[in-house]
């Protein structure tokens, strides 16, 4: 099993902390899912800072703070050294926001931002689309995790470019490769592991379901049967039938 | 002294980024940034609030 920057996962699913109708259905929902991960980030304290953060160590999970809405190199970084300093780790889901309908990364900072981070000593897990040639820079600029889009940020659309994301993991064989966004159901998330993605990062589909504490769990399940069928070495698909009941025996009856 | 503290203009007294923190009442986990530059726990008590300085005050929050 791959490392993320060392840390082994033995639940493949990072599960952010946002959106959930109350804080009681939030700690169900990570426990029911099992997730290694919480997505955190950082917003202007206005007196309800302290009490998240307390919930969120008592579900005992490595914590991944982002750095959401961010738009430039500047505050990407910025953003990365408070959350350091107050999530007391070096991991860092960075996001650099280049578009606003789509919320597709700008690919050029976060390339940027990712080199300036690394070499302070930051572990970068960067929310980038499923360009092979970014991924190299990305990987040249100091990253050893990739997390690729499915689809936009929070639209529930699956894989939107399974040829695109099959490739990525044909590419970088050896490295850790999370799909970051986009996953609707739990049928999206098994298919990130039936192609044999690491970990799967989701927030919405969870949290905004008319049940986050049995999405949690479906998704659990789904992301543990993706993984297995990955490692069972799936059949390929083929356009023609081809009868699974051997057809030497059969009773010649017409 | 006059300063915008997350956004919002203040009169504050304080002449340290620490003493502005205890005044405005922010305790716990907290990170800070002045004039768009971050500023670790170990520097507060020596940086200098000066006149319209751009003070952020940011806590743990949700996120995905």
């Amino acid at each position: 099993m791959k490392t993320f920057y060392g840390t082994p996962l033995s639940n493949p699913l990072m599960l952010g902390t946002a959106q959930y109708p109350s804080p009681a259905i939030l700690d169900q929902a990570f426990r029911n899912s099992g997730a290694g991960v919480a997505t955190v980030s950082l917003r202007r304290e206005a007196g309800a800072g302290q009490t998240f953060w307390q919930m969120v160590r008592d579900l005992s999970v490595h914590i991944l703070p982002n750095t959401a809405g961010c738009h430039t190199v500047k505050e990407a970084v910025t953003t990365a050294h408070m959350a350091r300093e107050v999530f007391d780790t070096k991991w860092i889901k960075l996001e650099l926001i280049g578009h606003t309908d789509s919320l597709q990364p700008d690919v050029f900072q976060l390339v940027e931002a990712a080199r300036i981070l690394s070499e302070d000593g930051f572990e970068v897990f960067p929310y980038t689309t499923d360009d092979l040639v970014v991924g190299e820079r990305l990987l040249a600029a100091g990253c050893e995790v990739l997390m690729p889009w499915g689809a936009p940020i929070g639209s529930g659309r699956g894989l939107n470019n399974e040829y695109a994301l099959r490739a990525m993991r044909a590419e970088f064989p050896e490295i850790p490769l999370v799909i970051d966004a986009g996953i609707g159901l739990p049928s999206h998330a098994a298919h990130a592991m039936e192609l044999g993605y690491d970990a799967v990062l989701l927030n919405t589909a969870v949290a905004r379901s008319g049940d986050p504490a049995a999405m949690a769990k479906a998704m659990k399940l789904a992301i543990e049967a993706g993984r297995l069928a990955y490692q069972a070495d799936p059949i390929e698909a083929r356009d023609m039938a081809e009868p699974s009941t051997p057809v030497i025996g059969k009773a010649f009856l017409s | 002294m006059k300063i915008v503290l997350n956004g919002e203009m203040r009169e504050v007294q304080a002449g340290t980024l620490a003493d502005l923190l205890q005044e405005c009442g922010f305790s716990g986990r907290v990170a800070t940034a002045v004039n768009e530059g971050f500023v670790p726990s170990s520097l507060r008590k020596a940086r200098k609030i000066r006149d319209g300085d751009r003070i952020e005050v940011v806590a743990p929050m949700q996120g995905g």
